[in-house]
């Protein structure tokens, strides 16, 4: 492991890797701050960008991209009590009100020490876990691969949903069709490309998230007559206060930071669940851990409610690069998206990984602290400065993201039908979001599309067309039962709640 | 009579999953592969199956929140001129090049979105282009076609 953690530290402290990481901790920051657009859109803009640099440097960048969208979704959280993204709505609930007391320098340095600290904490579980696991999960066959795919995208349907199982459950079927547009991995054979050649070769991964992220979060934003920067212009450069943490404060943060990194990372690791999650049972947990006296202040601007959720959610963007690297198999939209990227890059993650390209495996391992320790850097004195560039007019911001968009797509393809079909699919993706069908499933459904079908495959060659094999090993079987338990879990929800 | 458009969507899913099924079936497979546990047809057939299931329950089940988006409030004109804007951009792009449409693309879009400052609609369109095709042609070394560029001899 000395010699990985030498690897990874050589490839990520070399100054192009660096620059890496500050330039995607800044760029993540920015767009994390607006409101509706997530580390998701975030990374997918940055896919382009990535295309010239070997697949280390290129994950590295996205990493970074991917802590900053989390950080600066927590800014917005407490300067404007907009949440940037989902996983930092749990850090409105007191860091808003200690901005409103006039704390919000205070509240802003809670949210950045309890980042730092969480996402280190976590990085350090990781590197202990990731390789473990790496060696366990050699030992996982075709059918177990299977099971665990069709749990996480169950799961992650489940997760992301808002009570909307069924709709999630069609995205995840919807981006499966779309994968397998195309030849057919083994045989060759072209498959719904209805005699067109240029979907021979299938739907590229990244006109898709850029279609159904990046494009249609754009026309989104217009067709509802969203402006994410407008609360930003409120936001005074003078009223902030000041940044120092006193001695009773930090004590605080010093017992709530250990169980709610433990508590963050375990979530993130599990399939599906992510940051949300994370970020609302730290919050939950830490209330209930706390005196009556502390208690008392949760909703009001209580440090241990701002720095649990802050420190768990950053804690789970480390977690959820568990099963990335270690299965192949990403828990979360935004670790499928860097999925998608790898496999773009000719790499293909999984337990061989850690052995094949240590050094992409070690160095992603070993630029999360370095970004940690940018992010702090860079977020804690330039924040309200970087608040202030959000309040660029969304006339200005929305056709910067389509331009991105069809570079992104232009760049890789050459093709005008790949830009028209992009457009196609983000006017789709638009009008199903407006009816509250999420994204996310769709995404990880359309990566895990062509392995899905692959392990299949093989389970099914090896036991001669039969079924059995869903049951014939305890893992599978548990794996599987696990799966049924949350689709009929969710199906007895949607019954029951009329 | 009041149409729940989630289950319109539903429907059109449970349509399509009809369609992709039938041609899931027709999907041409070598002769020795026919009766093979497995085939190029196999993965599709289970999929158009799960389409059915899904959407033909949510169809069938009760809608637990039923979402009300409020159409008059919705800004159709300026989203569909944005999109007509991008599909023009995606068909003149390689004809007439990357720097030429790119700003062209991203000037009417800020003007269409009712941006009037001239002078900053201008540098964040052609300047701006210019300097993100010098990151990405010359420095990230990511190929750029452009033939009027080419043709103007800016661009080797």
């Amino acid at each position: 492991m000395i010699e990985g953690i030498l690897i990874g530290l050589t490839t990520a402290l070399t100054l192009q890797n660096i620059l890496m990481v500050m330039v995607g901790c800044f760029f993540g920051t920015i767009i994390g701050m607006l409101p509706g657009l997530g580390p998701m859109t975030a990374i997918a803009l940055m896919i382009p960008i990535t295309y010239g640099f070997d697949p280390a440097t290129g994950l590295i960048l996205m990493a970074g991209v991917y802590y900053g969208a989390v950080f600066g979704g927590s800014t917005s959280s407490i300067l404007l009590n907009a949440p940037g993204v989902p996983g930092t709505v749990a850090t409105s609930f007191d860091g808003y009100p200690m901005a409103q007391q006039g704390k919000a320098g205070k509240a802003l340095a809670i949210a950045a020490w309890s980042s730092f600290a969480g996402g280190t904490l976590s990085a350090i579980y990781l590197l202990f876990m990731a390789p473990s696991l790496s060696k366990v999960s050699l030992s996982f066959r075709s059918p177990d691969y299977f099971a665990l795919m069709i749990l996480g995208l169950t799961a992650i349907a489940a997760f992301s949903s808002k009570g909307q199982f069924l709709k999630a459950m069609m995205m995840v079927v919807l981006g499966l069709m779309l994968a397998s547009v195309g030849q057919d991995s083994l045989s060759d054979i072209t498959r719904f490309t209805f005699n067109n050649m240029n979907l021979t070769d299938g739907i590229s991964f990244v006109l898709v998230v850029m279609a159904t992220f990046a494009m249609s979060e754009a026309l989104t934003i217009i067709l509802k007559r969203n402006d994410p920067t407008s609360a930003a212009k409120q936001v005074s450069l003078t009223e902030l206060g000041s940044i120092k943490i006193n001695k009773e404060e930090r004590s605080k943060m010093y017992k709530t930071i250990p169980r709610s990194s433990i508590i963050g990372f375990l979530i993130g690791v599990l399939p599906g669940a992510g940051a949300t999650i994370a970020s609302f049972l730290a919050y939950g947990m830490e209330r209930n851990v706390v005196n009556d006296e502390e208690k008392e202040k949760f909703g009001k601007g209580s440090v241990n409610g701002l720095s649990a959720p802050e420190t768990a959610n950053n804690a789970a963007c480390s977690g959820s690069f568990v099963p990335m690297l270690t299965l192949g198999i990403p828990g979360s939209g935004t670790t499928a998206v860097m999925l998608g990227a790898l496999l773009g890059f000719g790499v293909q993650p999984g337990p061989r990984l850690y052995m094949t390209n240590p050094e992409i495996f070690w160095s992603i391992i070993m630029s999360m602290y370095i970004g940690m320790v940018i992010l702090l850097i860079l977020n804690l004195p330039l924040i309200p400065y970087i608040a202030r560039i959000l309040a660029v007019p969304k006339n200005y911001l929305i056709p910067l993201i389509l331009f991105f968009s069809v570079t992104g797509i232009y760049v890789m393809s050459f093709n005008n039908f790949d830009i028209y079909l992009m457009i196609g699919i983000a006017v789709v993706a638009t009008f199903l979001r407006l009816y509250d069908f999420p994204m996310p499933p769709l995404i990880l459904a359309f990566v895990l599309g062509g392995l899905m079908e692959e392990n299949l495959r093989r389970s099914l060659l090896l036991s001669n067309g039969s079924w059995e094999f869903l049951w014939d090993r305890t893992l599978t079987l548990c794996i599987l039962l696990t799966t049924i338990l949350i689709v009929v879990w969710h199906l007895y929800k949607s019954i029951i709640r009329k | 009579m009041n149409i729940n458009t989630t289950k319109v969507i539903s429907l059109l899913f449970f349509i399509f999953s009809v369609f992709y099924l039938y041609t899931a079936y027709q999907i041409q497979v070598f002769a020795f592969d026919e009766n093979a546990p497995f085939n190029a047809r196999t993965f599709p057939i289970y999929l158009g199956y799960a389409g059915l299931f899904f959407s033909g329950l949510k169809l069938i089940l009760p809608e637990p929140n039923n979402i009300k988006v409020d159409h008059k409030n919705l800004e159709y004109k300026k989203t569909v001129i944005l999109i007509v804007i991008a599909i023009i951009y995606g068909a003149t792009i390689l004809k007439v090049g990357y720097f030429l449409t790119t700003s062209l693309f991203l000037f009417s879009s800020y003007y269409f979105l009712g941006e009037r400052r001239w002078v900053l609609m201008f540098l964040l369109s052609f300047p701006f282009v210019a300097a993100f095709m010098y990151l990405l042609h010359g420095i990230l070394d990511i190929y750029l076609r452009d033939p009027f560029l080419q043709s103007i001899g800016v661009m080797g």
